[in-house]
């Protein structure tokens, strides 16, 4: 079974159709934006969504993305935390 | 209005027309009624952070801008002027089954943002970071001569710009299947679609493609052919069209025996190809006769393949032979006219010339 930041990879692959892209290419604590995977402001809302709809996370102030968002590991630290599904 | 050239022109199609060493040599022989466009290493004009959110209509636009403008030897156009019969409904359809399959919840903005008809022309600025005139028109089949025309306009104003003016138009998926239950499209499972200008039945084959030109007032070193005139007109029966094309030479000084290559949009409807019919044999019988829908099927921007058709044979002084529905040879290539229709509406006539080198 997949550990959650290995199951995080693949659905961010698929949701943000980073298609070039392998599960096993993005690093654990590589940042998601900026010089990491180069994602934008458009992927944030789109990582909002997902939190939503795949764990039942909703986010109240969109600006606490930034901090979520910052690694897969971190990410997956808060989904564990905060998850309802 | 104002004549005006072609430096550069790239079209996309269900035929290899993107590579520059072919000109419809080999074909691609289609078999169903809904067939979709070569794809090229769109990775060669589109980097991937781009390309991962472009639906196949932005690919299809910002890759043949691309080749028209380095054609063209144009880094950056003044304007992009883009025409579309159905937009970028290929994501419209996806964010509309989101609605359903998610209940109207966990809408992500990317679909919303890319869906509207006028995402080619902004994705293409902004690949190209053009922050000039940007404007689309959607005008069913003329959406394509529309975009021209307001070249032409923009040309006859400042004629110093150079304009990129595109038509694209992808497939999408539920809105053609509709046009199969509407007897827009043919609804045969397997059909030669080479055959397909002496079909019998209603309804033609559908497909998608992209084609953009760089207009200038002024010849350059790159013009290949000119457009002298662009007529559209919304309604019309078969015998007034052969009185609009016959007015239509006649303000160009011409009769039909000037035109050495007559361009027709044959899509083998048998509900609608009487009005392709009629002017072969009333106007043009003693004329060259080519058509392409047999090769690249029909779409709402399909008669700017006929631009890219007719540009390349003022070019090359020379004629594929898929493309001739008669026995006429012209000596030379010097006029050429297109015609085209859909459904007998949004008709067009369009004069193009060699341009002397």
């Amino acid at each position: 079974m997949a550990t959650l930041p290995e199951e995080l990879k693949t659905k961010i692959i698929e949701q943000l159709h980073l298609e070039d892209i392998e599960v096993a290419e993005i690093g654990d604590d590589d940042p998601l934006f900026g010089d990491g995977l180069g994602l934008d402001s458009i992927d944030a809302l789109e990582l909002i969504v997902l939190l939503e709809k795949e764990y039942g996370i909703k986010l109240k102030d969109p600006k606490e993305g930034k901090l979520i968002f910052e690694s897969v590991n971190v990410m997956a630290a808060y989904i564990e935390k905060n998850r309802s599904k | 209005m104002r004549n005006c050239y072609i430096n550069g022109i790239a079209t996309l199609s269900a035929q290899p027309t993107t590579d520059p060493d072919h000109f419809l040599e080999e074909i691609i022989e289609h078999t169903t009624p809904i067939f979709k466009a070569y794809d090229p290493d769109y990775k060669s004009y589109i980097k991937p952070a781009a390309m991962r959110r472009m639906s196949k209509a932005v690919k299809m636009g910002v890759t043949t801008a691309k080749m028209a403008l380095e054609m063209a030897s144009l880094d950056m156009p003044d304007a992009i002027i883009t025409g579309t019969g159905m937009g970028c409904k290929q994501d419209s359809e996806k964010f509309l089954e989101k609605i359903l399959n998610d209940d109207e919840q966990f809408l992500t903005p990317t679909l919303f943002i890319q869906s509207t008809h006028n995402t080619v022309g902004g994705q293409i600025a902004l690949t190209l970071g053009c922050k000039g005139y940007n404007v689309t028109y959607v005008q069913e089949a003329v959406s394509f001569e529309v975009a021209v025309m307001d070249a032409q306009l923009m040309l006859s104003e400042t004629p110093e710009k150079q304009i990129l003016v595109g038509g694209i138009d992808e497939i999408p998926k539920n809105s053609t299947l509709l046009h199969q239950l509407d007897g827009q499209l043919k609804t045969e499972e397997h059909i030669n679609v080479v055959q397909l200008l002496d079909s019998t039945t209603q309804g033609t084959v559908a497909s998608e493609g992209a084609t953009c030109i760089v207009l200038s007032a002024e010849k350059t070193p790159n013009s290949i052919a000119s457009i002298k005139a662009v007529e559209i007109i919304s309604s019309a029966s078969s015998s007034t069209i052969q009185e609009k094309i016959n007015a239509f030479l006649i303000a160009e000084g011409m009769t039909p025996s000037d035109i050495d290559a007559v361009i027709l949009g044959n899509n083998g409807d048998s509900n609608y190809d009487y009005y392709y019919h009629d002017i072969q044999q009333a106007l043009f019988q003693h004329t060259e006769q080519l058509c392409y829908k047999h090769l690249t099927g029909d779409y709402l921007v399909a008669s700017s393949v006929g631009f890219w058709l007719s540009s390349k044979i003022l070019q090359k002084q020379q004629v594929p032979p898929v493309t001739k529905v008669n026995a006429v040879t012209a000596s030379q290539y010097k006029n050429i006219l297109l015609y085209n229709q859909y459904q007998g509406k949004n008709h067009s006539i369009v004069l193009m010339q060699h341009v002397h080198a």
